[in-house]
């Protein structure tokens, strides 16, 4: 019995883990509004005019994050007509296939499908590259189209790279071009804020499945105390 | 109320029924922690059709709409979320259950004369199962979902002659399509469980027409009191229905602590690659079946030996296939005297735990890209597997044994 417990234990760790590259840890909370709040705010002004979050609507985003709604209309909504409307790109697809060679994805579930620690890792891995196409290139995806939107927060940076043992280029380190408004702290802060809305954004449930949940085994928990002495009382004349 | 009852009873036999199978039907008072998984799995197939239904009232089996369907179902639904959580992760469960169940069976002998046909039946379920989540894990149209059912079908066009034809004609299109998708809707929602509920019915019929086997592996019908009751039997109703009720409770809590606090289980049962819609020409790094499909998938992919005729891919597909068959022989592979593994000697018990950690390793093999080591390793778990089965005449009749009590311990 306790074998098999331990076998289930060591099967049920993660193993889809993104394999080689180093990713680095992010602190997710659902229960920090204002960092939920300054990543919406970053959302919606950096990365909703060419990606979509399709799935996501304006007032649900309002009403979850504690935004008055005003406050959404008039400084956040630039591609609905109606606090209701979804998060959509005003990007045309043809044009963004022209312009990038291939249409940006949607963003409402990529925290899910590439984990909060790759978001944040990757927003933060952007270097001036004078060979493709865009001016930038990213150590976590190499050559990707995407161009690096907070260059004027972070500031223009140069990787450099060197030769491994094996004679392969692997990155070493950043050196600064053209330093941005932030500093590194502040802007590794901002992303974490950027990457926890889209953790948000990705399973909007998120935030009332943990605070419901303490309340279910809680709820269950008693519920075995009083099963568990029902069973009792029954069975106190079998031997 | 009396009156009513008998209006009833007069032309339907309610209390009768409750009698044989609740309120008199005597069950060994010696049941253990491996005998709560029966009720369990009917509290899982109850739990699936439920939350099935509601999901299906907004779920569009539409390639164009499917994906974002169930996104509307995880954001615009009311408790939406909870539905389909309690249903995706509810299949990993019922899984659990299933696995728990079958080996209760095995340490026992549960499928020994005279319950063969239970065990007969309870395969046929777990096949169902298989069929019922392998279509189900299709239609939220994800690109696992895609490429998964892609893979698997395709296995079908390794039967020689009949194989293209066949894979076109279970597929309805030449590719992975809206066709497919439709009909593997109509199987999921419809077809497949009404076989389920039939099958289940089955099951109990089966299981109470011979009673229940219990962990000594005895008979209690041998011991009757002169009433006709066995004496070391005790009804269902009450006595295992409260302690059901406990098992269920503990059961509710592991399932409610995945649910609402790692509804992924990082990865192993919500795979990332099913949040990105289906996209035909995007193949996922590697392709991983849920983890309850990785065992048999490992064997699949063992076969990698060319020269068999036909070529490997077909063995593969029959090794598969066979490691599913083969189950249904246990009831007359298994000759030892004794049913439970409590008077066995220690070449079963030896054997057991070889084919435990054979399945397992398998089932962790399956999740890895199957080259070099992992490779080898996944073949020796195949032949290991197999010979546990196909050994089994031989070993259960040379193994020890202890002599088996009379009455319940």
């Amino acid at each position: 019995m306790k074998k098999l417990f331990l076998l289930l234990t060591l099967v049920s760790m993660p193993v889809f883990a993104s394999g080689g590259a180093h990713l680095d840890e992010v602190d997710i909370d659902m229960n920090d509004t204002a960092s939920l709040q300054r990543g919406a705010g970053l959302f919606v002004n950096y990365c909703l005019s060419c990606h979509g979050a399709a799935f996501m609507r304006y007032n649900r985003m309002a009403k979850d994050l504690q935004i008055p709604e005003d406050v959404v209309k008039d400084n956040m909504m630039f591609t609905a007509d109606r606090i209701g409307g979804l998060m959509k790109t005003t990007m045309p697809e043809e044009d963004a296939k022209k312009w990038f060679g291939k249409a940006p994805p949607d963003l409402s579930l990529i925290a899910r499908s590439r984990g909060p620690e790759w978001i944040y890792t990757y927003m933060r891995s952007f270097y001036l590259d004078e060979d493709s196409p865009s001016g930038w290139n990213n150590v976590l995806f190499e050559k990707v189209a995407m161009p690096h939107v907070l260059y004027n927060l972070q500031g223009a940076r140069k990787a450099i790279f060197k030769k491994n043992d094996h004679g392969k280029e692997v990155f070493d380190h950043y050196e600064m071009v053209k330093p941005g408004s932030m500093n590194e702290e502040e802007f590794d802060s901002s992303v974490r804020d950027l990457t926890n809305f889209m953790v948000y954004l990705a399973e909007p449930a998120r935030m009332i499945r943990t605070k419901l949940g303490v309340y279910v085994l809680l709820f269950l928990a008693i519920f075995f105390v009083f099963a568990y002495l029902l069973k009792k009382e029954y069975w106190k004349d079998i031997h | 109320m009396e009156k009513l009852m008998s209006w009833i009873d007069d032309r339907f036999p309610l209390t009768q029924v409750w009698e044989e199978h609740m309120a008199k039907y005597y069950a060994p008072k010696n049941f253990n922690f491996w005998y709560f998984f029966g009720s369990l799995a009917i509290l899982m197939l109850v739990m699936q059709i439920i939350t099935g239904i509601f999901l299906t009232m907004h779920y569009k089996p539409d390639a164009e709409l499917a994906f974002a369907s169930v996104e509307y179902i995880m954001r615009d639904v009311p408790w939406g979320w909870l539905m389909r959580y309690m249903h995706a992760i509810g299949a990993s469960m019922f899984f659990i259950v299933i696995y728990l169940h079958m080996f209760r069976a095995m340490i026992y002998g549960s499928y020994r004369a005279p319950r063969e046909l239970i065990w007969i039946f309870g395969m046929v379920i777990f096949i169902a199962l298989m069929a019922e989540s392998f279509m189900g894990y299709l239609l939220p149209w994800g690109n696992m979902s895609f490429w998964g059912a892609q893979v698997i079908i395709s296995l079908f066009g390794a039967i020689p002659y009949v194989g293209d034809g066949l894979v076109e004609w279970l597929r309805g299109d030449y590719v992975i399509s809206d066709a497919t998708l439709n009909r593997f809707f109509a199987f999921h929602v419809a077809a497949v469980p009404l076989v389920l509920v039939i099958l289940v019915f089955l099951h109990i019929v089966a299981l109470h027409k011979v009673g229940s086997n219990n962990p000594d592996g005895i008979e209690i019908k041998k011991n009757k009191d002169k009433d006709g009751i066995p004496l070391d039997g005790i009804p269902f109703h009450p006595y295992y229905t409260v302690k059901d009720i406990v098992g269920v409770i503990v059961f509710l809590m592991v399932f409610s602590a995945i649910i609402f606090f790692a509804p992924e289980l990082g990865g192993w049962f919500l795979e990332k690659d099913n949040f990105t819609p289906a996209d035909p020409l995007s193949t996922p790094s590697h392709i991983v079946p849920l983890w309850y499909f990785t065992p048999y998938y490992s064997i699949l992919r063992a076969v990698t030996w060319e020269w068999l005729p036909g070529g490997a891919k077909l063995w593969g597909v029959i090794a598969m296939g066979a490691s599913l068959v083969v189950l249904f022989f246990l009831p007359w592979l298994d000759r030892s005297p004794v049913k439970s593994i409590r008077y066995r000697g220690g070449i079963f018990k030896a054997a057991l735990a070889i084919f435990i950690f054979s399945f397992l390793g398998l089932g962790w093999l399956g999740t890895q890209p199957a080259e070099g080591l992992n490779l080898l390793f996944a073949q020796i778990g195949m032949f290991l597997y197999f010979g546990f089965f196909l050994l089994m005449p031989i070993y259960t009749s040379l193994d020890s044994t202890k002599p088996v009590p009379e009455r319940l311990t």
